[in-house]
Formats: structure tokens, sequence, C-alpha cells
């Protein structure tokens, strides 16, 4: 990799390390000190590795200039706010040189450990995911705002005030004590699997498909099974989801990023290696007596990297659907849910349930009659399909929805 | 998010049947594929959110009677005893009856269930 490829590379996986070390050594209450000095440090990188060429170790690297930065910006700080801020003052007194801790097991420890601060249940589940898009995952606010379909201001806004939040609640960079972590771990969970969906399933983007957000998440999940204290059967079960949907990356959409239906990808492009680590993480996750919507979920992911169609790969997908709604129940997954049992009992049997649902707001709930009426009723599959066009946005789905309806209507 | 606009009340499913004579208890494949209906009835009401609790019950109890004596068996006098509930969410005690009547035991002889509203005040 030249510089210019690198930087990016780099930042993506080191600007979380050098927030959450600095972070870590200094408090949680000089976030934004650290991510000044983060975002500092890859400018200067930017700068000099342009004109003098890549050093030999580039990460090592960043840390001797984030490690400078801190020292001169504690140094600064201690002479200005010497009365104010006496805590820091006399740590850069004490210490001429700022020590920080870069070994291998502090750089992870310290990750996991902002994960739970970040993930602090006195934050809203948006902030949460910002947050750690921003720190976790060092995404500029545009690319945070254009995920959540916000503006710049709204953004810096939301995450301006979690931070004040997690400083009032003064929330360390540490583990959650084992009473607390069970719950704490809830959220750090269901914030990586946002983060995940906006990666798979955004369909905001311009590319449906944003690869790097999926493997950010992955790549999160991963410190979680690295430590023993959170290397839990819920834990693994998200893992394996996330590793059979990312199998159908190659396969999900084509060179113009335009999605690729299940139905009609290429199982040749279904990645393996991925199905098989899946399978591995749903063995782990299967300890335990719990079962959570990840199980499911992931019981209903690896099915679905089965490509043939067998009656036993519906009637468990079905099964798994029957139980996730009663844990968790989700639009999407009735509409699912309905659509598996139409191939389990047939379409007819699935259309009298499909009628009950009452989502008339959703046009995949439209999309789904039409996909079930087709050659049972051809012409109330016709008017399920204008139902589902006259409340579908632009792109991918419509085009999906206009070219069944062309299809019906030609035959 | 569930396109519900009528104020929904809860209602219990108590599902009765027989678990005492011999040879009316199902053959263990006959067992799993009455799982199978079971759950995707379950399945069916959970679809249309109006799924709130349930549970099976143990085919262990023990019944108490006024005159204090207690005896073994989840049943009374009658041979059907409740085998599990359900709770559920409906718009009135029609459509509660009409899910309750899509059961898959009520294909057994002489089972039943029984729908009660549950009191919230």
């Amino acid at each position: 990799m030249s510089s210019p490829e690198i930087i990016p590379h780099l930042f993506r996986t080191e600007y979380r390390k050098i927030v959450s070390v600095l972070s870590k050594r200094f408090g949680f209450d000089q976030l934004e000190m650290a991510e000044d000095i983060a975002s500092e440090t890859f400018l200067t990188a930017t700068q000099s590795w342009g004109i003098e060429g890549m050093p030999q170790n580039p990460a090592g690297w960043l840390y001797t200039v984030a490690m400078n930065k801190a020292k001169n910006f504690l140094q600064r700080e201690a002479l200005l706010k010497r009365k104010i801020a006496p805590e820091i003052s006399r740590t850069a007194a004490k210490e001429e040189e700022p020590c920080v801790d870069l070994s291998p097991q502090n750089i992870q420890d310290s990750q996991l450990q902002m994960m739970f601060a970040i993930c602090h249940p006195s934050i809203s589940p948006e902030a949460q995911v910002g947050l750690s898009l921003r720190i976790l995952c060092g995404f500029g606010i545009e690319e945070i705002a254009s995920a959540f379909l916000s503006s710049k201001e709204t953004i810096n806004k939301r995450l301006f005030r979690a931070k004040e939040r997690l400083r009032e609640e003064k929330v360390q960079i540490e583990m959650p004590g084992a009473e607390a972590i069970g719950e704490r771990l809830k959220v750090v969970l269901a914030t990586i699997y946002l983060l995940f969906n906006e990666g798979y399933y955004s369909a905001r983007q311009p590319h449906p498909l944003r690869k790097e957000l999926c493997y950010e998440a992955m790549r999160l999940c991963h410190f979680l099974l690295e430590n023993e204290q959170t290397n839990k059967p819920e834990v693994n079960a998200l893992m394996a989801l996330m590793c059979f949907h990312a199998s159908r990356f190659d396969a999900r959409a084509n060179e113009q990023g335009e999605l690729i239906l299940y139905a009609d990808q290429d199982t040749g492009l279904w990645n393996s290696e991925l199905v098989s680590r899946g399978g591995y993480f749903l063995r782990c996750a299967a300890t335990g007596n719990t079962l959570t919507r990840y199980h499911l979920e992931a019981g209903i992911a690896y099915w679905n990297t089965q490509g043939n169609d067998s009656i036993r790969k519906w009637e468990q997908i079905l099964h798994y659907y029957n139980l996730l709604l009663q844990i968790d129940y989700s639009p999407i997954a009735a509409l699912n849910r309905t659509f598996a049992l139409a191939k389990v009992k047939g379409k007819p049997a699935a259309i009298i349930e499909a009628e009950k649902l009452g989502l008339e707001d959703y046009h995949f709930y439209y999309a789904l009659l039409g996909e079930l009426y087709s050659g049972v009723d051809d012409e109330q599959a016709k008017e399920n399909y204008r139902k589902a066009l006259a409340k579908s946005p632009a792109g991918f789905e419509r085009r999906t929805i206009e070219k069944k309806l062309t299809e019906l209507e030609g035959s | 998010l569930s396109a519900q606009p009528i104020a929904m009340e809860e209602y219990i499913i108590l599902m009765r049947l027989d678990l005492i004579t011999k040879d009316k208890q199902p053959s263990p494949e006959q067992l799993e594929s009455y799982m199978k209906m079971y759950h995707d009835w379950v399945g069916d009401i959970a679809a249309q959110n109006k799924f709130v609790g349930g549970k099976g019950l143990s085919t262990e109890g023990k019944v108490i009677k006024s005159d204090k004596l207690v005896t073994d068996g989840p049943f009374a006098e009658i041979k059907e005893s409740i085998a599990g509930f359900i709770t559920i969410r409906a718009a009135s005690l029609d459509d509660a009856a009409a899910i309750a009547g899509k059961c898959p035991i009520l294909q057994g002889e002489g089972n039943s269930v029984e729908v009660r509203k549950i009191v919230s005040k």
C-alpha cells in the first residue's frame, strides 16, 4: 500500500486505538482532547508522509506523534489551567513524559472499555451508534450525518450533548462490574448490530451495501469474543449472524453497486469460508440457556446460506421466525415469516395469514401480497404490486416491484 | 410500528387436554408434529403483534380443595387438565375467540380452550 491508500486504512484501524488509549490514560473527560490529538496526528501523517515518504512502521510512527502531541497539550493545559484543573497540572508536573501504556493488551482493553463507556444507558441509542461510528470506527461527522440522513449540525450537536451527558454521569473507561455487565452488554450488542445493519441494509446510500461498516461491526464484535468476560453465547450468536450475512456480500450487488435479490444471486459467489466461520460461532453460541434474538436470527441466516430450497430449510426458518416474533416483534420479521409460511404451507394459506398482519403502511407488505398472489390470482397480484409501487420510494425496491409487475402484465 | 388503530386488551387462552388417559397420550412423533402446529399457531398470533406471553405447564401438579385435602395431579374432577396458556392482545372477545379457535389442540377430541379477558383495572 502506498501512503495515499494506507492513511485512510490506518485511520479506520488506528484512530480508535489512539483515542481509546489516550482517554483511558487521561480520563474520559479528556475525550475531546484525545479525539483532537488523534485527528491532528493523521493530519501530520498526511503532510509528512507525502513529503518524506512512508515510515518503516507507520502505526508506531502514529503513536509516537500522538504521544508528543498529548505531552504538549498537557503542558499547555498545565500552564493555562493550573488553578482550574489541578488534577491535570499534577499529572503533567509529576511526569515529564506522560507515560502511556502501548502494550497490545492495553490497546485492546482500552478499546473494549471504550465500547462500554460509549454504550452507556444514559444516552440514546442514536447517540450511542453515532459516538461508536465516530470514536470506534473513525467516521467523519459528514459520513455519520449521511448514515443517519441528517445534517452535520444535528450530528455535531447530538454527539456533543452525548459526551456532556457521559461526563456528567462520570462514566469511566473501564469494564462494568460483573452484575452490570449483562445489561450493558445488551446495549453494546445492539449498537454493533445497528452498525452492521446500517452497512448491510442502508438504502440511503448510492451503494446500498457498505461493506466497510459491516466489517467494522464484526471487528468490534471480535473484541468482545476475545475477552473472557464478554465471550458470551449471545455475542457468538451475533458474530455468527454477521458472518452468515457477510458471506453473501459479493453476490448481493452487481458491478454498478445495485442490489441483487436473494433468489437471483449467483450462489457460486457466496463465501463458504465465512459460512463455516459463522457455523463455528453458532456452535459456540449454543451453550448456556439464553435464547436471544441473535440466536434466532443467526439460525435464520444460517438456513439462508443454504442455497437449495428444501422443506426442512423453510420449516426451520419458519420455526425461528415464530420464536423471534414472540420475543421481539417487528413488521419486517412478520413479513419474512409469512414468506417462510408460504414456502412451508403454500401460498393460499400464507395469504390468509398475510392479510391479518395489518401492515398497510408498508410497501413491503403489498409487495409480499403481490408475490403470494402471483400464480394464485394474478389480478390480485397486480393490484397489490400497484399498491406497493404507490408507496415505494425510488430506488432498488421500486425497480424490483416494477419488474415483477411488468412480468405479470406481459403474461 | 404495528398498524393497529383499535385499542387492544389482553386475553388469556387456557388450553385443556386429557393428560391422564394413557391411550390418549401422543407418541413422540405425534408430539413433534403437534408442537410444530402449536408453534405455527403462536407464530401466526405473534406475526400480528398480538402475542403477549405464554408458557407450557408441567404435567406434575397438586390440587388443593377447600377441605385442605391435597391430591396429586394437575386435575380436579374432570379428565381435561390445563396444559398451557398464552396471553394475547385482541380487539374484542370475539377477536380473541377467533384466534383461540385456531388453536391446534382443538383437533383432538374432547380438548378445549377457554378465552378470558384479563381484568386490567
